[in-house]
């Protein structure tokens, strides 16, 4: 298999390993799945006869929903199990977990889970295709391309595009993913915020360091703004909400001072007040909701393409696309 | 598979009198409802409806909506020959096909697959009054029960060779060639 053939190969773990090529065949397949809800039937028979396991080991609202979405449009038949209620909470390993949904003929596992590594983990010992929807810090690769995609339908081309990420990048997997396919498409990316939630070394990737909002946002064509997970107050990262929000929340006063209108992106959920303020979510530059859209056509595209997309076959594929 | 020696089945003046003459079967068949419309099948089917559009239009002076249709995911070989990673536009009237006749134009009709795709699919985005099915070329060998209703050329063609309508906006020229297709 050569970089830019069609396939992705058996999984989906990160878009650290992908080539520019193929993050691209992923965007572009992404865009006939936007009009399927135009149709007066939301329903393709692409995915048919398989079946497919949702197996989130974290709580998770959104992705898990526009995962569920996307392979119900797609006709496969779904299963979702939770941490909580299933055997995990009995103390079954991941792999026994996935070797019993295996026993009962499973043709893909979608995998969220607190441990970095957990995806390509089981993506090596079991024969089911993988995706990776969040693995600890590590990556969550439908996230970051639905915010390329985001990005790409707004501005036409990522080429010297500056891209902002601001918050928690030390604890963020979307970070990450942001930050590996966005410089793969020849983006320029930043990263702001307290010295303490960015990783040491962040620079290696290839992105520059604001240290100041104002800053970032002069230098910016789009902002994403990270959540501030609550939960890092405990851990002495940031001193207090209040305090982060005046230092580093995306709040109108800031963006009115830019010489030009950002475009802001938020994975959800949002902490309103905190890392971004309500009038700038809801307001005009806002593609938040976009976001969440794009999210289900990306997923469809992600599925589709793994669904078929053993290697040894990627060769068809690209005999196809001259026909 | 390399095609070789291609032979000129028709050439420009002969498509173009096919598509007149198809044009005016369309017009026979639903010139009296008028509420039609040409859906090409991605991606040489568009150029086909295309053209009848415009030979109606010279012909009658009335305006046909046009629509295109890719019927990728509704094949029946993904998991045999796996995803096709280029997707061509589906663009149906906004008024929907509820109670419209549809003409579905493609260039070749062979097996009778990527037709029943497109019947699929037509049926996903309404419910339409009644579909004709149009091509320029019919090649036989069906592999479904499948048949035309405007064919523009019928041929006799051995399994080992293949038909392919040439059309300007993406060939250079329009045209319909045979070539032979080698084993292997």
């Amino acid at each position: 298999m050569t970089g830019s053939t069609a396939a992705l190969g058996k999984d989906l773990i990160g878009l650290e390993p992908l080539s520019p090529d193929q993050i691209r065949v992923i965007l572009d397949t992404a865009e006939p799945f936007k009009e399927i809800t135009e149709r007066r039937i939301k329903k393709l028979p692409v995915l048919r006869g398989k079946t497919i396991v949702n197996l989130f080991f974290e709580p998770s609202t959104r992705t898990r929903i526009s995962f569920e979405f996307a392979e119900k449009r797609l006709s496969a038949d779904t299963v979702n199990i939770g941490a909580a209620g299933s055997s995990v909470s009995k103390g079954e390993t991941l792999v026994d977990t996935a070797r019993n949904l295996e026993a009962m003929s499973i043709d893909m596992v979608v995998i969220r889970h607190w441990s970095a590594g957990a995806a390509s983990f089981l993506a090596a010992r079991i024969p089911s295709n993988v995706i990776n929807a969040g693995d600890g810090a590590h990556e969550h690769p439908t996230q970051g391309l639905l915010d390329i995609l985001t990005l790409r339908d707004h501005f036409g081309s990522l080429e010297g595009l500056r891209v902002c990420i601001v918050g928690d990048v030390l604890h963020s997997r979307v970070a990450r993913s942001n930050i590996y396919g966005l410089v793969k498409l020849g983006a320029r990316v930043g990263v702001c915020g307290p010295r303490t939630l960015l990783p040491a070394r962040i620079e290696q990737l290839g992105v520059r360091v604001f240290a100041r909002v104002e800053d970032a946002i002069r230098w910016a064509d789009a902002l994403n703004v990270l959540r501030l997970q609550l939960e890092r107050m405990q851990d002495g990262f940031v001193p207090s909400l209040r305090e982060y929000n005046r230092v580093f929340g995306i709040t109108r006063p800031r963006l009115e001072r830019a010489p030009k209108d950002l475009l802001i992106m938020h994975p959800g959920p949002m902490n309103r007040g905190v890392e971004i303020d309500s009038d700038v979510a809801d307001g005009p530059h806002s593609v938040i909701l976009q976001q969440v859209t794009n999210g289900v056509a990306v997923r469809m595209a992600v599925l589709y393409l793994l669904a078929g997309g053993a290697p040894h076959l990627a060769e068809a594929a690209r005999d196809w696309t001259g026909a | 598979m390399t095609p070789t020696d291609p032979t000129v089945l028709m050439d420009g003046a002969d498509v173009r009198r096919a598509v007149d003459r198809m044009a005016h079967e369309v017009l026979e068949k639903l010139g009296g409802t008028r509420r039609f419309v040409l859906i090409g099948i991605q991606r040489r089917g568009v150029d086909l409806a295309g053209m009848i559009s415009t030979a109606i239009a010279a012909a009658e002076g009335i305006e046909v909506a046009t629509g295109t249709l890719d019927i990728t995911f509704y094949r029946d070989d993904l998991m045999t020959v796996g995803p096709r990673p280029v997707v061509g536009e589906t663009k149906l009237p906004p008024s929907g096909l509820d109670d419209m006749a549809v003409v579905l134009v493609d260039d070749v009709l062979y097996t009778g697959r990527t037709a029943r795709a497109a019947l699929n699919e037509l049926m996903d985005w309404g419910r339409p009054a009644r579909i004709l099915l149009c091509v320029l070329v019919d090649r036989g060998d069906r592999e479904l029960p499948i048949q035309p209703d405007i064919v523009g050329r019928a041929l006799q063609v051995l399994a080992n060779q293949r038909v392919d309508v040439l059309v300007p906006d993406i060939d250079g020229k329009l045209a319909v060639v045979l070539s032979a297709v080698e084993p292997g």
